[in-house]
């Protein structure tokens, strides 16, 4: 019977069957809905993942281009400026913040860059000299950073899209190989047993109809031999059957 | 699934973990950021030859964990090598850690953490 197989602990009623057909066809939809989720979900971190290779070789070129203005920079001041920097750096006026971008139901943050204005934490470097070196390394710096921050998000949402599709796929799996084959088996099991409760009733059904046919056969047969049997006596009594109006005198009725 | 508004609502600064150079530039396009005195946080760490591995892994915790006004961390390649399995087990999403090349160490695709776990998701 198929009830060998991996199926849910319910009794096989024609309730339990509807419901089992139901969760069937739920399971079935969400199957196909996660399937093309997890599709376009894939789309999307294929391109991700193009546009993130692109964007680190970008970067590379960039970065390259700052150090060397900053070497510029270096040259034009005639000195190391970089413990002057790291000791008037105080408020970040470079900052980033971040949005939400809906894929298919994820959210991926996205970061963007903005500059607060009013402080100016380098508003002395370079004074004595290369100050139009330093305004222009930090320009292009500025420009390298931003490239970063894009980067940043796109690697935010590779991370994110990665974790996302691997818990869709998951549940797809769970569905196509657990779910629906447990749910299909139950179906049998319960279409089986009530198969199985058709043909007993059909066989009782027989029965007690062949049952009532013998009784009612015998029944007939017993009538019919009596009847029989009565019309025998009739016939075998009649020639001894006292005459009541007969000459035979009639007993004293005593009171 | 994808991660709460709260993880990322106050994230708004950079942090550099690099070599003087590309320190330096860094805080010239502005992203330096000193938090309010008494515990005057700065959110780089200059490496030279001398830094000791543990002070770079404890600036990289402190950059990922601990502190949550961060977004984004950037981080030398050369210096990322030198704590890679702490790079490479790095697998939040915030901050984004991004391996950036220095002036002496040109650019490796093949090192970097995110792009080798591109390379093995589609198996090359």
């Amino acid at each position: 019977m198929s009830g060998a197989g991996d199926r849910e602990a319910v009794f096989p009623t024609r309730q339990s069957l509807g419901l089992m057909k139901n969760k069937l066809k739920g399971a079935e939809t969400g199957h196909s809905l996660l399937k093309r989720k997890s599709e376009a979900l894939t789309k999307r971190f294929r391109e991700i993942t193009r546009r993130i290779d692109e964007a680190k070789r970008k970067m590379g070129r960039v970065m390259q281009i700052a150090a060397f203005s900053l070497a510029e920079v270096t040259y034009a001041v005639g000195g190391d400026i970089g413990y002057q920097i790291q000791e008037s750096a105080k408020q970040a006026r470079f900052r980033v913040r971040t949005k939400q971008e809906n894929v298919s139901g994820v959210f991926l943050p996205q970061f963007e860059s903005y500059t607060t204005e009013g402080n100016n934490d380098f508003g002395l470097t370079g004074l004595g000299k290369g100050g139009q070196q330093v305004q222009r390394c930090r320009e292009t710096y500025a420009r390298a950073v931003e490239t970063l921050v894009e980067l940043a998000s796109l690697q935010t949402a590779f991370v994110i899209l990665d974790e996302v599709i691997k818990v869709v796929n998951r549940r797809v799996n769970a569905i196509e190989h657990v779910i629906i084959p447990r749910t299909e088996n139950t179906i049998k099991y319960i279409n089986s047993e009530l198969d199985e409760l058709d043909r007993e009733e059909f066989y009782r059904l027989k029965k007690v109809k062949n049952n009532k046919q013998r009784d009612n056969d015998a029944k007939e047969l017993e009538a019919a031999s009596k009847r029989r049997g009565s019309d025998k006596e009739n016939t075998a009594d009649d020639p001894g059957a006292t005459d009541i109006l007969g000459e035979q005198e009639d007993q004293d009725v005593i009171f | 699934m994808a991660a709460p508004p709260s993880a990322y609502k106050d994230r708004h600064f950079l942090a550099v973990i690099g070599d003087e150079d590309s320190v330096t530039g860094l805080l010239l396009a502005g992203i330096g950021h000193v938090t309010q005195p008494p515990d005057a946080q700065k959110n780089f760490l200059v490496v030279d030859a001398k830094t000791e591995i543990s002070t770079i892994e404890q600036a990289f915790d402190n950059f990922t964990q601990k502190r949550k006004d961060i977004a984004i961390l950037l981080i030398n390649q050369h210096i990322a090598e030198k704590i890679r399995n702490r790079v490479d087990t790095y697998t939040e999403a915030f901050p984004a850690v991004l391996e950036v090349p220095s002036k002496d160490h040109p650019y490796d695709p093949e090192k970097d953490s995110v792009l080798r776990r591109v390379r093995r998701l589609f198996g090359e």
